[in-house]
């Protein structure tokens, strides 16, 4: 039984770990920490448009979070989930794209969501399908599918769907203005998204508590092996959370394309997926945790941006700070771990 | 070199694989170590060369406590071991891997290595082509490059775990000569075996092991039946006629056979019946392993058919023979029975196929409760499956059966449980026998085998060489068929007509 107190340990060490990190890290770079973290803290939380930049970073990293529940529950490593972003933006950008005179915006709209969804998850099942059948490990997969995806953004921009007239790294074509998802401008915000990313955190909550899906996902996790004991199809579940976890960064691509960019720019999936992965491991793999991860991270992502005209040191700061938490935290799970069985060793 | 072992332990947690072991390896002999699988002869090897840390004990050199703590303390004694899988790099040649270890600074001295495995190979009229890859090589022949390998590297004390399995007669017969040649040199030889034949054939003293502890050393001549009596314990008389009232046909094999374990499964045909209660007995690794997960539709077989009542089973269709009523309980029960990080309740609620998308929350906490009180596991609903006990791990194991189980296909049901619950579980087993269910199971243990068997089927060598009822034959045969000395009229006694 892990006691509150202990769990404040762990959380302290972890901090202070990650923190003492990073410092030593400015400090090697020739920067002041203390101003360097205050103005990570007022880059995102300094007015109401930079949190609104932190809330729309915190949407993608959440979604994209609740996918990788499920595959890590499963025991499956989906490094794809940022191709997935991707393949589910494509997706969305082709359904907007077919709205024309007389269309309706509201089905457009809906559509793409659908095909949001439906492009990242068949982008998941893609690895998933090279994992159960071809035996090739889905973070190998996941990978590569990652790079396929980014070329696939690339060549539409600049071949199929480039601009009248020019090609450029800044995209496609806008969406016609009535397929743009209502946004509160001060903070240049949707609260589309905000409801989605709601809905799907309470989705998630209620499939991995309640779920028999879900405890089946945990069962073949934690041991594959028993699965012919309570007949269970490990590869149809693999396939299934792979799915679900497209799906879920599908969706997070679409908001992306149709609610923050209104149009597919090569950079459309922002490594959120990758930093999602860490944002999971953060929150030890609890739904709970994570819109409270997510949203640490989404600050740091947002608070960076300013660093180099306020400080003159790269904006790669926040990336140090996340990676040593994830370290720190793995560090202190591991030594609990390792404590903990020395204990027990009769 | 002589090498004492006093009192050596060797605990895994509350198994005792060695529970104090006190033996003397006399130098210029051939001493055998003898017992059954999971005797404790491999960990006090693995002791001995370093290759596992013993709890405690004392190990002595020529009347001087060492330490021998690793495999390279144990290398510097020129204690070395000849392991059961061959422990080379498939990729390299015959001479790179010989070099291996061997070769020291910056030149490779390829020509002084290529003499000296030539000179060794003929010494010991081995035949290795020094430029073949390993991977090449049979199984003996790959024996044999280690071997050299090991006495190039310079040994007084060369243990070989099982080294007569998988290679050819002519191999066998290389090999011996060579132990005999390395003996009469004055080196030390150890011989871990479960095969009275090798012993028999190549040592001079034998110690046999059981449960961790010695029972017995006997010297040259050797009784066959002093030796099983060792390895197996008193053989107890054999029990009055049970009470047997086989049904009709449910499993039966016909021309199964599958590769995989050590030996594989050579074709075989057999029948089971309702309420039989069947031991398939052997030596670890003689094919009953595979035959049981074939018939458990676990393991793909390689050919031939399996019938589920008459009707023919996809091999390897795990789905299917569990709709069947075909229940299979494996031996390493938190390794392939349960989930580590799940409770109780929650292994219920995943049992539970009343379909549904939700978790039947209530029902399985319920069924969970009852089952616990019924089976007298020592455990809560919440209870996560890790922190039980052995014994009621496997009680949790036996309580997943359900009156649809038809088939037990169980795998030592009873190792490593303490006398009451390996009683307490054979009462429920027969319990389910009694309500028309047919038994299978694997033991390594002869009273079990005697006590709970209606029909006995040996294995050896992938092949059954004995197939009786329980009150047609003793412990002393059953023995002698594990270890390969099953007399001709033993074999091929009848598929399931020994149970009628």
């Amino acid at each position: 039984m892990r006691s509150a107190a202990r769990l404040a340990t762990d959380f302290a060490v972890t901090v202070v770990g990650a923190f003492g990190l990073a410092t030593a890290a400015l400090l090697f770079a020739g920067a002041e920490p203390l101003s360097a973290f205050s103005a990570l803290f007022r880059g995102s939380l300094g007015s109401l448009l930079r949190l609104g930049y932190v809330v729309n970073a915190w949407i993608p990293l959440t979604l994209c979070a609740c996918g990788l529940i499920f595959t890590f529950r499963i025991g499956l490593w989906n490094i794809g989930v940022e191709g997935q972003v991707m393949m589910g933006a494509v997706w969305a950008t082709w359904a907007l794209r077919c709205y024309g005179e007389g269309g309706s915006p509201v089905l457009t709209v809906a559509a793409a969501f659908a095909a949001g969804m439906a492009g990242g998850a068949l982008w998941a099942l893609l690895a998933g399908y090279l994992k159960t059948k071809g035996g090739v490990h889905e973070i190998f997969t996941g990978l590569g599918l990652n790079f396929v995806a980014q070329a696939v953004i690339l060549w539409l921009i600049f071949g199929p769907w480039k601009r009248a007239g020019v090609a450029s790294m800044s995209g496609t074509e806008t969406f016609s203005r009535d397929l743009w998802l209502p946004a509160v401008t001060a903070m240049r915000l949707s609260p589309a998204g905000l409801v989605l990313v709601i809905a799907a955190l309470v989705l998630t909550a209620v499939l991995i508590r309640y779920s028999r899906m879900a405890l089946r996902l945990k069962a073949l996790g934690n041991n594959e092996r028993a699965a012919p004991m309570f007949g269970l199809r490990p590869q149809a579940y693999m396939l299934l959370a792979m799915a679900v976890g497209g799906g879920f960064a599908g969706l997070a691509g679409t908001i992306q394309a149709a609610g923050v960019y209104h149009r597919l720019i090569p950079a459309i999936s922002s490594n959120y997926g990758y930093l999602a992965l860490l944002v999971v491991m953060l929150a030890n793999y609890r739904v709970a945790a994570v819109p409270f991860v997510a949203f640490f991270f989404a600050c740091l992502n947002v608070g960076s941006i300013q660093l180099p005209m306020v400080l003159e040191i790269d904006s790669s700061l926040s990336g140090v700070i996340q990676g040593a938490l994830v370290l720190s935290a793995l560090a202190v799970h591991g030594w609990r771990s390792g404590v903990t069985k020395q204990g027990r060793a009769p | 070199m002589k090498v004492e072992l006093r009192d050596i332990h060797k605990h895994y947690g509350a198994v005792r694989a060695n529970d104090g072991v006190s033996l003397t390896l006399a130098p210029g002999t051939i001493h055998g170590i003898l017992g059954e699988n999971g005797a404790g002869k491999s960990t006090l090897m693995k002791v001995l060369a370093g290759y596992t840390a013993r709890t405690r004990g004392e190990i002595l050199a020529d009347g001087r406590t060492v330490d021998c703590g690793t495999p390279r303390d144990a290398a510097r004694l020129g204690i070395a071991m000849l392991y059961q899988e061959p422990m080379d790099y498939p990729q390299f040649s015959v001479i790179e891997n010989f070099m291996t270890g061997l070769s020291r600074g910056l030149s490779r001295r390829e020509t002084f290595f290529r003499q000296q495995l030539d000179s060794l190979s003929r010494r010991f009229r081995f035949s290795l082509d020094p430029d073949r890859p390993a991977r090449d090589l049979t199984p003996g022949e790959r024996q044999q490059l280690e071997l050299l390998r090991l006495i190039a590297r310079g040994i007084e004390v060369l243990i070989l775990d099982e080294p007569t399995t998988g290679i050819s007669g002519e191999q066998q017969e290389a090999l011996f000569g060579a132990l005999r040649a390395l003996a009469a040199e004055g080196k030390t030889v150890v011989l871990v075996s479960h095969k009275l034949r090798d012993a028999e054939a190549l040592c001079d003293r034998v110690t046999v092991l059981r449960n961790g502890r010695v029972t017995g050393t006997v010297e040259k001549p050797f009784s066959q039946d002093r030796i099983l009596e060792l390895m197996f314990g008193a053989l107890p008389e054999p029990a009055p006629r049970r009470d047997v009232s086989p049904g009709e046909e449910v499993l039966s094999v016909e021309g199964l056979w599958g590769t995989g374990g050590r030996a594989g499964l050579e074709p075989v045909s057999l029948r089971f019946r309702r309420r039989e209660t069947v031991a398939l007995a052997g030596l670890e690794g003689s094919g009953q392993e595979l035959f049981l997960r074939m018939a458990g539709g676990l393991v793909r077989p390689g050919g031939g058919v399996i019938r589920l009542f008459g009707r023919e089973a996809r091999g390897g269709d795990t789905r299917l023979f569990r709709k069947n009523g075909v229940t299979f309980l494996p031996a390493s029960r938190l390794e392939e029975g349960l989930v580590p990080g799940l409770t109780i309740w929650e292994h219920f609620a995943l049992l539970e196929d009343r379909g549904g998308f939700f978790v039947h929350r209530r029902e399985s906490l319920r069924r969970s409760r009852e089952r616990i009180r019924r089976f007298r596991i020592l455990g809560s609903p919440e209870t996560t499956v890790e922190n039980l006990s052995g014994g009621n791990q496997q009680r949790l194991l036996l309580s997943f059966l359900s009156k649809r189980s038809k088939i037990l296909l169980l795998e030592h049901p009873t190792r490593g449980l303490d006398v009451d619950s390996a009683r307490w579980t054979w009462r429920r087993l027969e319990d389910a026998r009694h309500e028309g269910a047919t038994i299978l199971f694997i033991s390594s243990d002869m009273d079990e085998i005697l006590s709970a068997a209606g029909r006995v089927l040996v294995f050896f060598n992938g092949r059954v060489v004995l197939d009786k009822r329980r009150d047609e034959t003793d412990g002393a045969e059953i023995g002698e068929a594990m270890v390969g000395k099953a007399g001709a009229s033993a074999a091929g006694g009848g598929n399931g007509g020994a149970a009628g």
